[in-house]
């Protein structure tokens, strides 16, 4: 395969607090090819959201990365001087929020927000940058930008404002673009088409997107790989076609059968029992013991690691087939 | 805009007209007007005669009309105390507390706002808690106090600066005094400024730092770090406009009172303004000029106010739409 673009390897944040250390990231590996789309799912609080911020660098404190590094195009980001960091913001790696109504500074025209970022990242005049900006915005489907360019956050709608956000993210020609859960704050009929104009735009700009969502559907139709989260570790991580058609992770599994279908004439949807360890009380051994259908007793004690399943990765000693050689720390794509 | 301009002035109006009724109640019924002019050997017949040319003998009704015309045309009678106009008394007297207001607010927005940004950036600096630190004793030393540790620092111990008045000033126009001009005005300005400015500088930077924590755990100044844009940037440009609107509230409301209220700093330096004239009116019962000074600082916040509602408009563009459309 092409080298990664984005390379995470046993990536670990925490949380300091009064009571020592909270883990919320263990060992989060994956790569990313150059214009790959990778869906990431799992429950509120799986550590999605986490990784994304701590791709960016944009963790709030008290959270930081404890352990494991991250690689663009084969250069360590992880441990960069706050300035460096921010360089790479904006300028190789775009990140959108879920908010859309809350993205966008409020007193600001978006054609200054717009400009702004795209003089903060080349060396265009700023007319250049006014053009570029109305560019953008007709490329993200934003009707008549030469006027609307001029108008405030609170003059446009959710799904447009997000467009604008998409936009803005796109500036300054990112590699990589990570979506935080981009059209949950939005209407439904609304979704469609920013997810819609997002992938449509990561195909022409050849960006690469993380695509942070809990809606199946909208991993399904959009990426080509996908990683599921539990507590903050990842359950399987595969193609897409793969780990929703038959799910390897006993997670995965559950989550996949909670999709509700058309064709599906259950009277209630499948459910997994129980909830979503804390931080603070995750089990030993495989966090999603307590729960799983498929328990026995090596999951109570002994932490899996991702397995390599044919091009797929499961965290889960179903799939450790007595085999002695240590599982390879390769990554699969 | 203009509309709403208009709208605002005609509920100023009625905002006047209804202090001046109090006003005009004040006057007329606190007290005899006629036995505050007369001596106490005046004879009946004299009190009768002043009491029919003053027009007190006409229905209530009348009077206070008479009262809103005559105050709508700045005339409030004559003082008891000075036998001078009203209107001359209190126009003689307020650049000097308009001036010293002035200065104070300029003051403690300029010292406030940084300290405040300040502050909220770097919380767990030395000079950050330096600076919490004495916004404790700014907010909660009485005026007073600093007044006279100041005197006794600048102007006995070490003579830099006089005790009190106002040095020499210099006229602009017919009636405006101004110390800004001269070096011994300048000098007299600093210890009565700094001395109303405190209080109100430490509200600033307490209302600013709280502020700007607020607006830097938003999703937009996330979202600007996130485009990559330079910290000074997302502070200063960013933030910092998000915690405007209620500095600008604050602000106003405490230039009005600051006015309205700087009675105490302007005894402590014996300032010649509009404070130590109103201490001497209640003290004389002089009705007259309590009553104009009454209307004048309605007027006073009536104006901040409508200032204060056209400066949100201009930073908030979300609030322009409510002023068009209301």
């Amino acid at each position: 395969m092409k080298a990664p673009l984005l390379s995470v390897k046993d990536l670990r944040v925490e949380f300091i607090t009064r009571r020592g250390p909270l883990t919320a990231l263990d060992g989060i590996s994956f790569d990313l090819a150059p214009g790959e789309i990778l869906g990431v799912v799992g429950e509120s609080g799986a550590g999605k959201s986490l990784t994304g911020l701590a791709i960016i660098g944009l963790l709030d404190p008290p959270g930081r990365i404890a352990g494991g590094e991250i690689r663009l195009n084969g250069e360590r980001i992880d441990n960069l001087a706050p300035e460096a960091m921010r360089k790479i913001r904006g300028r190789r790696i775009g990140m959108i929020f879920q908010d859309p109504l809350t993205s966008l500074n409020p007193l600001l025209r978006i054609g200054d927000q717009l400009v702004e970022t795209i003089l903060t990242h080349t060396s265009l005049t700023p007319k250049a940058a006014r053009a570029r900006a109305i560019s953008l915005l007709t490329e993200v489907g934003i009707p008549a930008p030469e006027k609307r360019i001029d108008g405030y956050p609170h003059e446009f709608s959710g799904g447009m404002r997000q467009r604008v956000v998409i936009a803005l993210a796109l500036c300054a020609e990112p590699a990589l673009v990570i979506a935080d859960e981009p059209t949950t704050a939005l209407d439904v009929s609304v979704q469609a088409q920013i997810i819609a104009v997002l992938k449509r735009l990561a195909r022409e700009h050849h960006a690469a997107v993380i695509l942070i969502t809990h809606d199946m559907g909208v991993i399904a139709e959009t990426a080509d790989r996908v990683a599921v989260m539990y507590a903050g570790r990842i359950a399987e991580i595969g193609r897409v076609e793969e780990v929703v058609r038959d799910p390897l992770h006993p997670y995965a599994k559950g989550l996949m059968a909670a999709i509700p279908t058309l064709e599906g004439r259950a009277a209630r949807l499948a459910q997994i029992p129980g909830a979503m360890p804390r931080l603070s009380a995750i089990p030993p051994g495989c966090a999603f013991n307590p729960r799983c259908p498929n328990v026995f007793d090596r999951c109570r004690i002994e932490r899996p690691p991702p397995l390599p399943i044919g091009t797929r990765r499961a965290a889960c000693w179903l799939y450790d087939r007595g085999e002695v050689t240590p599982p390879a720390r390769e990554t699969v794509s | 805009m203009i509309a709403f301009i208009i709208r605002r002035l005609f509920a100023s109006i009625g905002v006047l007209i209804a202090v001046g009724l109090i006003a005009f109640l004040l006057f007329r019924y606190v007290g005899d007007p006629v036995n505050q002019m007369v001596g106490i050997e005046t004879p009946e017949s004299e009190r009768v005669a002043l009491r029919q040319q003053l027009g007190l003998n006409d229905p209530a009704i009348v009077q206070a009309l008479r009262f809103l015309g005559h105050a709508a045309r700045l005339d409030f009678g004559i003082s008891y105390q000075f036998k001078q106009p009203v209107s001359e008394l209190i126009g003689a007297r307020m650049p000097a507390t308009l001036e010293l207001a002035f200065v104070a607010s300029i003051l403690s927005l300029l010292a406030g706002i940084p300290m405040g940004v300040y502050t909220a950036l770097h919380r767990k600096s030395a000079l950050a808690k330096l600076f919490e630190a004495l916004s404790l004793v700014g907010i909660s030393l009485p005026t007073f106090l600093i007044g006279i540790l100041l005197i006794y620092l600048f102007a006995v111990t070490l003579g830099w600066l006089p005790s009190f008045g106002r040095g020499d000033v210099v006229h602009i126009g017919s009636w405006w005094t101004t110390g800004l001009l001269t070096a011994s005005g300048l000098k007299s300005i600093i210890m009565p400024a700094i001395t109303l400015a405190l209080f109100q500088m430490t509200l600033i930077m307490r209302l600013v730092r709280a502020e700007m924590l607020e607006v830097l755990r938003a999703d937009y100044i996330r979202f600007a770090r996130a485009r990559g844009l330079s910290e000074r940037k997302v502070h200063f440009r960013h933030a910092l406009k998000n915690t405007l609107v209620p500095v600008i509230t604050v602000v106003g409301l405490q230039l009005g009172s600051i006015v309205a209220f700087s009675i105490i700093t302007e005894t402590v330096f014996s300032w010649p303004g509009m404070g130590q004239l109103f201490l001497q009116s209640v003290q004389n019962v002089d009705i007259p000029i309590m009553a104009a000074y009454l209307l004048f600082i309605a007027f006073l916040f009536v104006v901040i106010n409508l200032v204060v509602d056209l400066l949100y408009a201009a930073v908030d563009p979300r609030l322009r739409v409510a002023i068009h459309g209301a």
